[in-house]
């Protein structure tokens, strides 16, 4: 598996430039082996991020790689996938990349299920800029914009995908490894807009300020704190009090975009053909 | 071959754009509705699925810049069309592409400002912001149409600029000439030259797409095409990897604004008319050398050595035909419907050599003929 999976990496870009710690480095390792699960085709292969910690992520990978401006990565893939929908497109980007500064082109990706691959790495904080509150940053967590805690709720981030159109929504967590690999590489076989929503531990940003723990003891609270689907279903929503469901949550068919367009160039063209004979 | 008459036809600004950009080889266009430029969007809904292209409206400016890019990376060439408001959106995606070396061309249709100003007024108020809107030291075309005719040519040489020096170019037109109709005569197919970006040799063990040619422009692949690299809005080195070394930044940098400043030979296009013998000269460009065209006629009726000066490439701005000009005419007008953006170029660019003076309307009026004949005979 290793072998099969290095390729996809950029080995002489590593070391990675994230903290000790820091879960990107597992989200990355499962998009990787995502990767090796679909027998990806490097030169067939789009990776677009934002800006933020998790979109260096895009300069470690071997594909084709584009790192956009913060919060518009969805945007420029939904102009590769336009132009040329025989790519496959990888979307990655942070929290607050999608869902503050780019939460528009978020729910519009998802509005026109074009087929994209967002993994999304929620550390619930802006790490890049010393640890900002982010869109998900949970109701009164503290950060360094809200020394007292947030006052804001968070999006829910599966809720706000799947609401606004998005035909398959999963959730995982790095301390669930393999299960969030299995999600991604479900997302990427999927037709349509999928989102992977990653949570992922910020010790030194977020956790330290929120007395969590080193990225060991945030692992662990992940453990406990994500509850598979199955299971969460069949619970109180008093006993999911300040938990989160992990697994596939959404899963819908519904025509594709680029699909959608190609369909209607051909029609187009064989109607303004006819026309031209009469 | 069909004659002329047969071919001539009654259009209108932006229409000639879409018209240019299609005989360009257009393939992708993203835009968000915004007055004065929104039947560029509506003809090319209806004209680009017809050549296969793609047409998509985005959820806003910021998204239909990054969807251009996005699409030109993946080897479309790529138009989008806005107006003041949604050209200021734009802005930090054309920056991107700036610095990522991205072919695209960017439409502004000029109208009243600032702020929603006069939506369907004209105005001449982003010549600066075509030039600094984005921010940081970085190159940009800007090419001024004064006619349906040239609406059609300068798209044309707009797409060319970009392939050619892997720069965005903004086609910096008004509301006159946008919505304006008269005859245009267009090229038979061909006709025009077209410039496709060039591409890298194929089978190079290692690629480098940011390693400039002899002309200073790299020649980067498109996406999934023979080779594997990045793309950042970081300063990179040739790799495109990220780098913070001084050294290679400052030699980045200096290389987007000399691959321009380098060919304003090839780049900057003007128009001279009747300034041989004139000892006062009106520069003037867009819809206001329209009216300058008419002062210059009834001043030489009335005995007065007048000519006009128009640049049709404002930026990079012809600094050397101005310069030259200054040593022949006493004074310069510098007509334009904003406060004095383009005057700011002439004054520098003269040195004190001639009187500059300006003639500026911020009203939502096009200047008229009689309002610079009034500023030269008060002279």
């Amino acid at each position: 598996m290793q072998n099969k999976v290095n390729k996809y990496l950029r080995s002489e870009m590593l070391p990675h430039i994230w903290c000790p710690g820091c879960g990107n480095g597992i989200v990355l390792g499962a998009l990787t082996r995502a990767f090796g699960l679909l027998d990806c085709d490097q030169d067939n292969t789009v990776v677009v991020s934002g800006i933020g910690c998790s979109s260096r992520a895009s300069g470690y990978l071997d594909f084709s790689t584009l790192h956009t401006t913060h919060g518009r990565a969805l945007a420029f893939a939904t102009g590769i996938k336009l132009a040329r929908p025989e790519l496959k497109v990888f979307v990655i980007m942070g929290d607050g990349d999608s869902t503050g500064i780019g939460g528009n082109h978020f729910i519009h990706a998802a509005r026109r299920n074009i087929d994209l691959t967002a993994i999304i790495f929620n550390n619930s904080i802006y790490g890049m800029t010393g640890g900002q509150s982010s869109p998900l940053s949970p109701l009164n967590s503290k950060a360094t914009t809200a020394p007292q805690g947030t006052l804001e709720r968070p999006f829910d981030l599966p809720e706000l995908a799947r609401a606004a159109g998005a035909t398959y929504v999963a959730r995982g967590t790095t301390y669930h490894a393999n299960m969030l690999t299995q999600l991604i590489k479900n997302g990427a076989d999927h037709k349509g807009f999928s989102v992977v929503e990653a949570i992922t531990a910020c010790p030194i940003s977020y956790g330290r300020r929120n007395k969590m723990g080193n990225g060991y003891d945030m692992l662990l609270w992940q453990k406990e704190h994500g509850i598979p689907v199955e299971r969460a279903r069949k619970l109180e929503p008093s006993e999911m009090e300040g938990k989160f469901a992990i697994g596939e949550l959404h899963k819908s068919d519904a025509p594709e975009f680029t699909d959608i367009y190609e369909r209607f160039i051909d029609e187009k063209q064989i109607n303004h053909r006819e026309a031209k004979k009469a | 071959m069909k004659d002329v008459a047969q071919l001539a036809r009654l259009m209108q600004g932006n229409e000639a754009i879409v018209e240019g950009a299609l005989a360009a080889g257009l393939r992708f266009f993203a835009g968000y509705p915004i007055t004065p430029s929104t039947e560029i969007s509506e003809l090319l809904a209806e004209r680009l699925p017809l050549y296969g292209g793609k047409f998509i409206q985005m959820e806003d400016e910021m998204a239909s810049m990054a969807a251009i890019i996005g699409a030109s990376l993946a080897g479309l060439k790529s138009l989008t069309a806005t107006s003041g408001p949604g050209f200021s959106l734009k802005q930090e995606n054309i920056g991107f592409a700036s610095m990522a070396e991205v072919p695209c061309v960017v439409v502004n249709v000029q109208r009243h400002g600032p702020s929603t100003g006069m939506p369907t007024a004209p105005a001449q108020g982003d010549v600066m912001q075509a030039r600094w809107g984005t921010h940081g030291d970085h190159a940009i075309i800007a090419l001024c149409p004064a006619s349906v005719q040239e609406s059609y040519s300068l798209t044309v040489e707009a797409f060319n600029l970009s392939e050619k020096y892997r720069v965005p170019v903004i086609l910096l037109t008004d509301e006159v000439i946008g919505h304006m109709r008269e005859r245009v005569v267009l090229p038979q197919p061909g006709a025009m030259k077209v410039i496709d970006r060039k591409k890298p040799p194929t089978g190079l063990e290692k690629y480098y797409p940011y390693q400039p040619g002899e002309d200073g422009v790299p020649s980067v692949a498109n996406f999934c095409e023979n080779y594997r690299f990045h793309v950042t809005g970081l300063a990179h080195d040739e790799s495109g990897f990220p780098t913070t070394n001084p050294e290679v930044v400052e030699k980045l940098i200096n290389r987007l604004n000399d691959k321009i400043m380098e060919h304003v030979d090839d780049i900057v296009l003007s128009e001279s008319w009747l300034t041989k013998d004139a000892e006062i000269i009106i520069v003037a460009y867009g819809a206001v050398s329209r009216s300058a065209k008419k002062t210059v006629k009834e001043a030489r009726a009335a005995g007065l050595k007048v000519g006009l000066f128009r640049p049709i490439t404002i930026w990079p701005f012809p600094e050397k035909e101005i310069a030259a000009l200054s040593r022949q005419a006493h004074t310069i007008i510098v007509p334009e419907m904003n406060l004095g953006q383009l005057k700011l170029e002439v004054e520098r660019v003269t040195s004190g050599r001639s009187k500059v003076i300006g003639v500026n309307k911020v009203n939502g009026e096009l200047i008229t003929p009689g309002e610079i004949l009034d500023a030269i005979i008060k002279l």
